[in-house]
């Protein structure tokens, strides 16, 4: 057992007993960042914030919230909204956090792909980060059943229908998962527990894991350079900021990250107070009628890429494409055979890769919501479709082929 | 500076993608064609009545004797609105209204005729000259009694023929049924024979009291049920429940629905209500107080949160300033 000594402060008491001091310095005063980083390197955090938001929103909503068919659209329309006091504050928080923490985790991946940051060394936090892309999806997902409207029905009926298997008719799977023919009780009850308790505990699981993969590969930087952290640390510590690449992450890093959490709240509480319908769509403040089918059933905006993709095939066929559009993105690490850690632009024709899936992905989700009806819609969504799983090849071959930049570049 | 580049690129595709699934998908979504793809744009008129789109529809449907059945009444009508009504000697034709408009919450024909207190307060002129001429035409429902069925209001047609006497009912509510109206009572005189609003306790019966007897309280709810029996008779379903409609339902909707239900929600079995402008913000007041009633303090706290996180934003900038101004 460790000796100890009578302690002189409350910091000395703790230090003694989980090693305080050796983890603010691991954590913190001396977890190097590259400096030569921008603004988007901030998302992880404005992310984890938005997170924070959502949890304690949704404590707060949690306490009025009612589980049951019968109760659940007045719990959240009449008692949240008008009766508890700043409910109507708590459920534009994580109605609207909810939606804009997936154009975070867009614009964070896109970052990512850019800098080439899931390459030699930091494929996992790709994969940890895609497993959290998909974690939030599902959470996000059930959190949509529960206030129990039209397009909560309707979208849990249409996105339960796709465990059928197209031709493989597993219709007795579609009931298992939803407890009864079509979205009822039990849909609902099983849905709110995996909203409030296990998707959360899975994220927060996979947060800690995310968080974990970075700290030995280290953060990338703006020009993918290759750091010899404990050189460059040396540096700073000794005093030559200006030479050293790295920063401290607290506070220096962290200040830089605050600021741009400051800019992204005023956005985020200008949507809360004033516009909030693309997060919280008018449809569904229509109460459940398994009677009624809305004229047009879509998914919130996020879902709608790959939505689009399931839609311009054939039943089965539509499901594959779907199905590996799901998991395409996990592949990155491994299908881009390019040595280089670079930004797009010095990577030759990725560059143009890289445009070409954001392009796509803007048209595959501005068609994912467009009536399907119309012939010109639905072509140009058939093409982007097939954009879309092309690229995955496309990407190997270009790969394959990039020229090794030299070092120091 | 290169940050402000990349941001700048950041939010372009942002709103681009904003853009794209929300103004531009919705306006794809919801619009109307006619036969041959031509868009049918909807627009208010400021909630005047003149049978334009009435006869714009007919027209649509190739009817050229609705279209000519349609210009007829609707110019009529303007013909009436030109005479001068004389409110006294309305009075007495305004008495024959009170047969059936009585303010009991007696059922005639599928409906409760509804109380006419604030009716020159809260219809359109035009709208009540036509719906006095013919309740069908003016409703713009027509369509539902082309056959057998007659309008509840129907035999006010053989009562009330001569165009001068018409003049002078209007009148007459114009000015002694024209009092100061306060949003409950234009919802429960426009709205309530047909829409319950459980969040302000309001069924097809009006406001539900408070019983003292559980006994009495379950009375009074078979008597709603057997009322909304016979308005679901009437109308082939029964009509939604208003709670939550000014969220479900945006600004533009609302408007040109209520002007003209038939556009927007062609075969309706919903009649024209004829609100003019006063009577549809009160209405749209009491449908905010029930469906939205935050939005006062949404408005009166944003501007405070967003000034708090500016300021937030400000000192930030500051504390990196600081923090960074040794490093380059």
């Amino acid at each position: 057992m460790a000796h100890f000594e009578k302690a002189n402060s409350l910091n000395e008491w703790l230090d003694q007993r989980i090693g305080l001091n050796t983890l603010k310095r691991v954590l913190n005063t001396e977890y190097w960042i590259p400096k030569d980083i921008n603004f988007l390197w901030a998302m992880g955090m404005v992310l984890a914030a938005t997170f924070g938001l959502l949890v304690i929103s949704g404590i707060f909503l949690l306490m009025y919230y009612k589980p049951d068919t019968n109760l659940a659209f007045d719990s959240v329309n009449y008692t949240i909204m008008s009766e508890v006091g700043y409910g109507w504050l708590w459920r534009h928080i994580h109605g609207v956090g909810a939606s804009i923490v997936f154009l975070i985790i867009y614009i964070h991946m896109f970052t990512g792909i850019y800098y080439g940051s899931y390459k030699r060394g930091r494929e996992l936090i790709w994969l940890s980060g895609m497993a959290l892309f998909v974690a939030f999806s599902a959470e996000a997902f059930s959190g949509y059943m529960l206030p129990w409207g039209q397009m909560s029905y309707w979208a849990g009926m249409v996105i339960t229908n796709l465990f059928s298997g197209g031709s493989l008719e597993a219709y007795g799977l579609v009931e298992w998962i939803r407890g009864d023919y079509v979205p009822g009780d039990a849909f609902l009850t099983r849905f709110f527990m995996l909203h409030v308790l296990l998707i959360p505990l899975v994220i927060i699981g996979l947060i800690v894991l995310h968080f974990g993969t970075l700290r030995l590969p280290h953060v990338n930087n703006q020009e993918g350079a290759d750091i010899d952290f404990e050189e460059a640390a040396a540096l700073y510590k000794a005093g030559k900021k200006k030479e050293s690449k790295v920063i401290p992450f607290s506070p220096v890093f962290l200040s830089k990250d605050v600021f741009v959490m400051g800019v992204y709240f005023i956005l985020f509480f200008y949507l809360v107070f004033y516009n909030f319908d693309f997060a919280m769509d008018p449809v569904n403040f229509d109460p459940a009628d398994g009677l009624k089918t809305p004229a047009h059933i879509y998914p919130e905006w996020y879902f709608l890429w790959s939505y689009e993709i399931l839609r311009p095939f054939g039943k089965d066929a539509g499901l594959i494409a779907f199905g590996i559009a799901q998991i395409a993105l996990f592949f990155l690490p491994f299908i881009d055979r390019s040595p280089n850690v670079a930004p797009a632009h010095k990577r030759g024709l990725f560059v143009v890769w890289f445009w070409v899936l954001v392009i796509d992905m803007i048209v595959l989700t501005a068609m994912g919501k467009l009536p399907p009806t119309d012939p010109t819609f639905a072509l140009i969504g058939q093409i982007a479709a097939w954009t879309f799983l092309a690229l995955g090849p496309v990407l190997v071959l270009i790969t394959m082929f990039e020229k090794k930049i030299g070092k120091g570049v | 500076m290169r940050e402000l580049k990349i941001a700048a690129v950041v939010v372009a595709f942002s709103l681009l993608t904003y853009y794209l699934v929300e103004p531009y998908a919705h306006h794809e979504m919801h619009k109307k064609v006619d036969a041959h793809g031509v868009e049918i744009k909807l627009e208010s008129h400021g909630f005047t009545y003149d049978g334009t789109d009435d006869i714009a529809e007919a027209e649509r449907k190739g009817d050229s004797a609705l279209v000519d059945k349609k210009k007829a009444f609707w110019a009529e009508v303007s013909e009436v609105a030109k005479l001068k009504g004389d409110a006294v000697a309305g009075e007495a034709g305004f008495a024959m209204c009170m047969g059936c408009h009585t303010g009991a919450n007696v059922n005639m024909g599928g409906v409760i005729p509804p109380s006419l207190d604030h009716a020159g307060r809260i219809y359109d002129k035009n709208y009540l000259i036509a719906l006095i001429k013919d309740p069908a035409m003016a409703s713009n429902v027509d369509h539902k009694y082309v056959d057998t069925m007659m309008h509840p209001m129907g035999s006010i047609k053989s009562m009330m023929s001569d165009n001068q006497q018409i003049a002078d009912v209007v009148a007459y509510m114009l000015e002694k049924k024209a009092a100061e109206v306060t949003p409950k009572e234009a919802f429960a005189e426009a709205c309530v024979r047909c829409h319950a609003v459980r969040y302000t306790k309001t069924t097809q019966l009006g406001e539900t009291p408070v019983f003292k007897q559980e006994k009495e309280a379950l009375a009074y709810q078979i008597k709603v049920l057997d009322e909304q029996d016979a308005v679901k008779g009437y109308m082939g379903t029964l009509p939604p429940d208003l709670s939550m409609i000014i969220r479900a339902r945006g600004e533009h909707f609302m408007e040109t629905f209520i002007e003209n239900p038939q556009g927007q929600l062609a075969g309706t079995s919903m009649p024209r209500v004829g609100l003019n402008h006063e009577g549809y913000e009160k209405v749209k007041e009491y449908l905010t107080e029930a469906g939205d009633p935050s939005k006062k303090a949404r408005e009166a706290l944003g501007p405070w949160v967003l000034g708090f996180f500016v300021i937030f934003a400000l000192l930030a900038f500051l504390w990196k300033k600081y923090q960074w101004r040794e490093l380059h």
